[in-house]
């Protein structure tokens, strides 16, 4: 193929390319740069460098309580999440058997159906068995969340395994908590790793179904900044976000090196 | 057996949490839709009626007689029409985009993927706020723009539908790059290659090789917007303006200061069956591409 056809020569994409990187960087780039400017009167003015949106935060009580919530909640359901991911990746992984496509789609009904349908659902299925709504509900629909998104990257670790490594140790009399313990987990811990990171930032960055299952007492981070930005924004509102999206690329860029280290 | 029995055991904890916390609240939901709506909120247990459904399409007149009435349909065939206006915008910037991407050397690859995964994974509330900063009147828009000396005044797009469409397009414009990058990946160079000896140029090679192979992708893509943005709710609740409400909305709404349950549980029922509907159409399409091409 001669230099001049290559595909990626072809302008038209370049530019396009090009225009939605910077599309999709330019929001929150502009948002990171407005969280350090120190005027109150305009939010989308730069009037000098300062921090003190950052201490507003720090010295704001509820919004403190929420992100301790949040973090709460987001540790339970990541962990009973990942587990119950593990356990299932376990299942599907080995032999096809009857009845697994609708395993498979029930388990990917979560990420399927809307929020907001999901979010009212569960609620009045809480409401009606009488589970008060508060950091343990909240924790309990996470955990619903959780098990899909951590479910794919472990599967997909599970599946790309060699299968006679389990059978070697089999073979050696390997008892199969050993096999799993010293064979399996280090191999899937990359899949496993990626999956609770993502499981956690969904938690995390939750609006809806914790704007309809938490109460009061109970506001996770997210659910706070949305009625703060909906009540009439003040700047703490560019700090308390640029804080969330330090948390979630932070996570996201060490999931993407150990995802490279272990390939 | 002993593996059939584990296998159970291990599927077990999944099935059941994701059965008794999310599909059955579904089918509950269901029934709450057939239910009496209380005098003060909640329902009636076991008083049945169609009352939800009926209201979707009719209300009462002054003498108590069924009258149609266009306003919840009209907010349905808004989000609809939004959700499409969406899928096809994200779809015109992602085509281009996934196929640059596609054919960049190897390392350069993974490291695009991340920078579209990154806003993928970044808080969706926070995605939308940053447009507020940007679109609010006296906004970074504005400014730039009156900066440049192109407007003297603001563009006030903050809390219209053009306001929702942007916040839709930007918050799911990488779940469209993403499969259709995927799919444009996998293309075998060689077929390419073929095209531009047999004297296709460019633009043909695209339209007859690329495009046909990358068909999952797009269609994947598709779904994966339109979906999720027939049920949005942070966006319009963010930028739109009350005047363009959208399904989202219109449930919370009746969770919260109109109190009807059975009449929020029947919206999101439909919706539900509405998105079900999409992913059924897309599963035939799906099947009959792949028997056409066998």
């Amino acid at each position: 193929m001669s230099e001049g056809q290559a595909l990626w020569r072809f302008p038209a994409t370049r530019f396009t390319a090009m225009a939605v990187f910077t599309f999709l960087y330019v929001p929150i780039i502009v948002l990171i740069v407005l969280s350090f400017s120190a005027g109150d009167s305009s939010l989308s003015r730069w009037e000098g460098f300062s921090t003190r949106w950052y201490g507003v935060v720090a010295g704001d009580a509820d919004m403190l309580r929420a992100l301790k919530n949040s973090l709460v909640v987001a540790s339970v359901a990541t962990v009973a999440g990942t587990v119950i991911a593990i356990m299932a990746g376990l299942a599907t992984s080995k032999a096809r058997f009857r009845g697994q496509g609708v395993a498979e789609a029930s388990l990917a009904m979560p990420l399927i159906v809307p929020d907001i349908v999901a979010a009212i659902a569960i609620l009045l299925f809480f409401v009606a068995i009488g589970i008060p709504l508060g950091l343990f509900s909240l924790m309990l629909a996470h955990t619903v969340f959780a098990i899909p998104i951590a479910y794919l990257p472990i599967r997909a670790r599970l599946q790309g395994l060699d299968a006679s490594l389990a059978e070697a140790a089999a073979d050696l009399y390997a008892p199969p908590w050993a096999t799993f313990r010293r064979i399996i987990l280090p191999l899937i811990w990359p899949g496993i790793i990626s999956g609770a990171m993502l499981a956690f930032i969904g938690s995390l960055g939750d609006v809806v179904v914790s704007y309809f299952v938490s109460g009061p007492g109970s506001t996770t981070l997210p659910v706070y900044v949305f009625s703060m930005v909906r009540m009439g924004v003040t700047p703490a509102v560019n700090a308390i976000s640029t804080i969330l999206i330090a948390v979630s690329v932070t996570l996201l860029t060490a999931s993407y090196l150990i995802g490279r280290r272990f390939q | 057996m002993t593996l059939k029995l584990e296998r159970t055991a291990l599927l077990f904890p999944a099935l059941f949490t994701v059965g008794i916390l999310f599909l059955v609240p579904l089918g509950f939901m269901a029934y709450v839709s057939t239910l009496q709506r209380g005098p003060d909120g909640g329902v009636l247990w076991g008083q049945h009626t169609a009352d939800a459904y009926l209201q979707f399409l009719f209300e009462r007149d002054l003498e108590d007689n069924l009258v149609v009435n266009t306003d919840y349909i009209q907010i349905f065939l808004r989000s609809i029409g939004l959700a499409a206006i969406t899928a096809a915008c994200t779809l015109i910037l992602a085509f281009p985009t996934a196929l640059w991407m596609a054919f960049q050397p190897p390392s350069r690859r993974t490291l695009l993927l991340f920078l579209v995964t990154v806003p993928f994974w970044t808080n969706l509330l926070v995605r939308n706020y940053s447009w507020v900063l940007m679109l609010r009147s006296d906004g970074v828009v504005d400014w730039v723009l009156m900066g440049l000396h192109l407007r003297t005044q603001s563009l006030e797009i903050l809390y219209t539908p053009l306001a929702t469409g942007i916040g839709l397009v930007y918050s799911f414009l990488p779940y469209m790059i993403l499969p259709i990058y995927v799919s444009m990946e996998k293309i075998d160079r060689r077929y390419v290659e073929a095209a531009f000896d047999l004297g296709a140029n460019r633009l043909q090679a695209v339209r007859r090789i690329i495009l046909p192979l990358a068909m999952p992708g797009i269609t994947g893509g598709v779904i994966l917007v339109f979906v999720p943005c027939l049920g949005s709710f942070v966006s319009p609740e963010l930028l739109g303006g009350a005047k363009s409400m959208m399904i989202g909305s219109l449930i919370q709404q009746q969770f919260g200061q109109a109190r009807n349950w059975p009449f929020g549980s029947a919206l999101a029922f439909v919706l539900l069956g509405l998105i079900l509907l999409a992913l059924w159409l897309h599963a035939m399409r799906y099947r009959r591409g792949g028997e056409a091409a066998s």
